[in-house]
């Protein structure tokens, strides 16, 4: 076991910053194009976390053109450059999937104060 | 050159590799093993090393296997095989080999017992499709269907595909790619499945034949 662990320990990216469902997230997503490399932002709300180790992902959605897009990331990937919280939410669930079911303003989460 | 070591499955991972393709790995011990004897063209007609896995208590082998391991200086081993030498390199009795083996090398075989099934229906033995679940089917959810004709043959034929036990059979997992190699702890990481359940004792070695379709240059 312990071996597997290790490898898989390996793989732990630890620069990632703490951040909790319900906030506003800028995610840094590295997207190769032939040759180039370039840095596209996804802004959105985090709808959930999931999983623990390398195989731990998040949730983010957004509303694009009035369509809503979720994108799930696994956290410790190397695609992800990286990851910056652009407004803590208060928010009292773990998943926020009924965020799904609202439009419009009923979208917004609560902010939280940071003391 | 030895080509390959005996070992264990330990179970499956996933890791990222630099482009940040998520990868799913199955974690091997290999080695360390001890060579318990060397077969040779003059006298077995042909060239391997047989290699002993893990150690077992003295007083749970019986006086053969003793006797046998004694001849390497080594303790009675839980999981003996062998693994084709092409004779180059010399190899001496006792002698303890791991994961330096594979070295260089990208592709591995991996050789080991499949998880029991036990007493095992056709459309999980063999990938039958089963009957129609609606229209009034009573009994044939799940059955095999017409076995044979009536009067001619009169009789099924041999090999025909039935229910039957399914599983804890010899099986080998060709041309994994190896992802890593660790020598502090004796493990290799091939992309894929292997077979067995964790903890089953394997044997991994160099890929024998080129899979249809995969370019690629062991030796």
């Amino acid at each position: 076991m312990d071996a597997i662990k290790k490898l898989e320990m390996e793989c732990l990216k630890d620069d990632i910053p703490e951040f909790n469902v319900g906030d506003d997230l800028d995610v840094h997503v590295r997207i190769v194009e032939g040759e180039k490399e370039r840095i596209q932002v996804f802004k959105g709300t985090c709808i959930g976390r999931k999983g623990s180790g390398v195989r731990e992902t998040f949730t983010v959605r957004r509303i694009v053109a009035g369509e809503g897009v979720e994108r799930v990331f696994p956290l410790h990937s190397p695609k992800v450059a990286s990851i910056t919280v652009s407004r803590p939410g208060k928010v009292r669930r773990a998943k926020l999937y009924y965020l799904r079911d609202r439009v419009g303003k009923a979208t917004r989460v609560k902010e939280r104060r940071i003391k | 050159m030895i080509a390959g070591v005996l070992g264990k499955k330990l179970g499956m991972a996933e890791i990222f590799t630099e482009d940040g393709e998520c990868v799913p790995v199955t974690v091997l011990h290999a080695g360390p093993c001890t060579v318990l004897q060397v077969r040779s063209t003059e006298k077995d007609g042909y060239q391997a090393v047989q290699l002993g896995f893990e150690d077992k208590k003295r007083h749970r082998a019986n006086k053969p296997e003793t006797g046998h391991v004694k001849k390497a200086n080594a303790e009675p081993k839980k999981f003996i095989g062998e693994v084709p030498w092409d004779g180059e390199d010399e190899v001496e009795l006792g002698q303890s080999i791991g994961v330096e083996v594979f070295e260089g090398v990208k592709y591995v075989d991996v050789t080991g017992k499949s998880k029991g099934h036990g007493f095992t229906g056709v459309v999980r033995r063999h990938h039958f499709a089963g009957g129609p679940a609606t229209h009034g089917q009573g009994n044939r959810h799940r059955s095999p269907g017409s076995i044979g004709q009536s009067s001619y043959p009169s009789r099924v034929f041999k090999g025909m595909r039935m229910p039957g036990h399914m599983g804890v059979e010899k099986n080998t997992a060709r041309n994994l790619i190896i992802v890593k190699i660790d020598p502090e702890t004796n493990t290799i990481a091939v992309k894929g499945a292997v077979p067995g359940h964790n903890g089953s004792y394997i044997t991994i070695r160099r890929a024998k034949a080129q899979r249809k379709g995969v370019m690629h240059k062991n030796q």
